[in-house]
């Protein structure tokens, strides 16, 4: 509870602060707000600009080349046995890079019990993350097949390291490195995206990285297909593969239907069922999955 | 090896020379109400492009008829319409403006309005500034 709490009055507090850029005067403004509506994306899970599950190539907010822009996120994913709260806030400089950080909770409710840890543990990471776009633009190269392009790092620390261990995980700390195109097809109103991911993560890094199936790097894969009813609407899927590194586990790819509404450059809110499979000992986890971005 | 390239290379451009008279008329064209569609969009679209503070000195300098006179033929060539563009090249017409990315995607959202105004289906919309978005290519300077 206490998380949310945090969480709106971050947002709130974004959400009123910025100025109208168009009041400040014709003087170049650092944070231009000069994107597209919807260009930026959303936060992704790990809190890097992308769709929900998926990392996409745009660099979030709002900034064009000549600006940056900023935005701090909540997203909550209620599943049957579990339930993970993030917060998160991410930089997005002259439409090139992109810095950001989110901490994650997941509360193992009765499964905590069931496992000896005690129901209600939770298990917490930080993650910075880092983005830097190398080619093309998903926007403005219409005339060409060239996708926007980037590459990114999630580096994350999970406060849980013993449990891990327990758990059969190698390490309570791991760096995820991914490849990401996104390119708008504006003729058909569709925004595809596709990440190569190479990750040792478990559940994200929620249950550590490495295990005692598998303890190293795979490559993974990450899409989304995004319809775009009109500026402030938008209908989508993703799909997500993850690595099954742990015996205890059964982890495989996860899914989501994603509904997006911009409700102006500053506020976004995206609703989703998602389905995240097997997590440790309870199969089938679907349920909501709801974000919230507040930017300048 | 170079022979066969360089022909097959001329048969592509001989093709897309005779394309725009082997196929029948865009239809985009008709989905945005045609001639008199498109010269209302340039009224509305103009009129809003001179109230948006954000960007309306760009045009301090400029005849407006003209504008509108030569924007009308060229968003009609550019939906495929039987209009001839006679007026300048897009990096002419933007030479020395310095225009930003802000300044062009504040133009874009004048049009995206001008478009609601004028009842453009979005999907039709999309269809227009997917051609038209690489013009910030050469109306971006800065």
């Amino acid at each position: 509870m206490r998380v949310v709490v945090y969480g709106l009055a971050m947002l709130a507090g974004l959400a009123c602060g910025p100025l109208r850029a168009d009041e400040v005067s014709a003087d170049p403004v650092l944070f231009d707000q000069g994107k597209l509506l919807a260009t930026g994306g959303v936060s992704q899970i790990e809190g890097a600009g992308g769709g929900g599950l998926a990392t996409w190539a745009l660099i979030t907010g709002y900034g064009t080349r000549d600006g940056l822009g900023a935005n701090a996120h909540y997203t909550t994913v209620l599943l049957p046995d579990y339930r993970l709260d993030t917060l998160g806030v991410a930089v997005g400089l002259f439409d090139r890079v992109e810095f950001s950080y989110a901490w994650q909770s997941f509360d193992t409710q009765a499964v905590g019990a069931a496992l000896g840890l005690g129901r209600g543990y939770a298990f917490h990471q930080n993650i910075y993350g880092a983005k830097l776009r190398l080619a093309g633009n998903a926007v403005y190269d219409q005339n060409s097949w060239l996708p926007q392009i980037a590459v990114g790092v999630q580096h994350k620390e999970n406060d849980r390291g013993a449990v891990i261990a327990a758990l059969g995980g190698k390490s309570s700390v791991g760096t995820d490195f991914y490849l990401s195109a996104t390119k708008l097809f504006l003729a058909q109103s569709l925004l595809v995206s596709a990440a190569a991911r190479a990750t040792r993560a478990n559940q994200f890094g929620i249950l550590g990285f490495g295990g005692d199936k598998h303890g190293g790097y795979s490559p993974q894969f990450e899409g989304s297909a995004a319809w775009l009813l009109s500026r402030h609407f938008a209908l989508g899927v993703e799909w997500r593969t993850r690595p099954g590194n742990l015996k205890i586990a059964r982890e495989g790819a996860g899914f989501d239907l994603f509904a997006a509404w911009f409700v102006n450059k500053h506020l976004s809110a995206t609703l989703a069922y998602a389905d995240l499979g097997n997590i440790a000992i309870r199969d089938h986890q679907h349920g909501a999955y709801l974000s919230l971005q507040a930017g300048l | 090896m170079e022979k066969p390239l360089s022909l097959a290379l001329l048969f592509a451009c001989a093709m897309l020379a005779f394309a725009p008279r082997a196929f029948a008329q865009d239809p985009l064209f008709a989905d945005m109400g045609g001639k008199a569609g498109i010269d209302h969009l340039v009224d509305v679209f103009v009129g809003n492009y001179l109230a948006d503070p954000r960007i309306r000195a760009i045009f301090d300098e400029s005849n407006m008829d003209r504008v509108r006179a030569k924007m009308k033929e060229q968003f009609c060539v550019v939906a495929g319409g039987p209009c001839t563009y006679t007026g300048h090249s897009m990096e002419a017409t933007h030479k020395g403006l310095h225009l930003t990315d802000a300044d062009f995607n504040a133009v874009v959202e004048d049009l995206q309005d001008a478009m609601d105004t004028c009842n453009i289906p979005f999907s039709v919309q999309n269809r227009f500034l997917a051609r038209m978005a690489p013009m910030e290519h050469q109306v971006v300077t800065k």
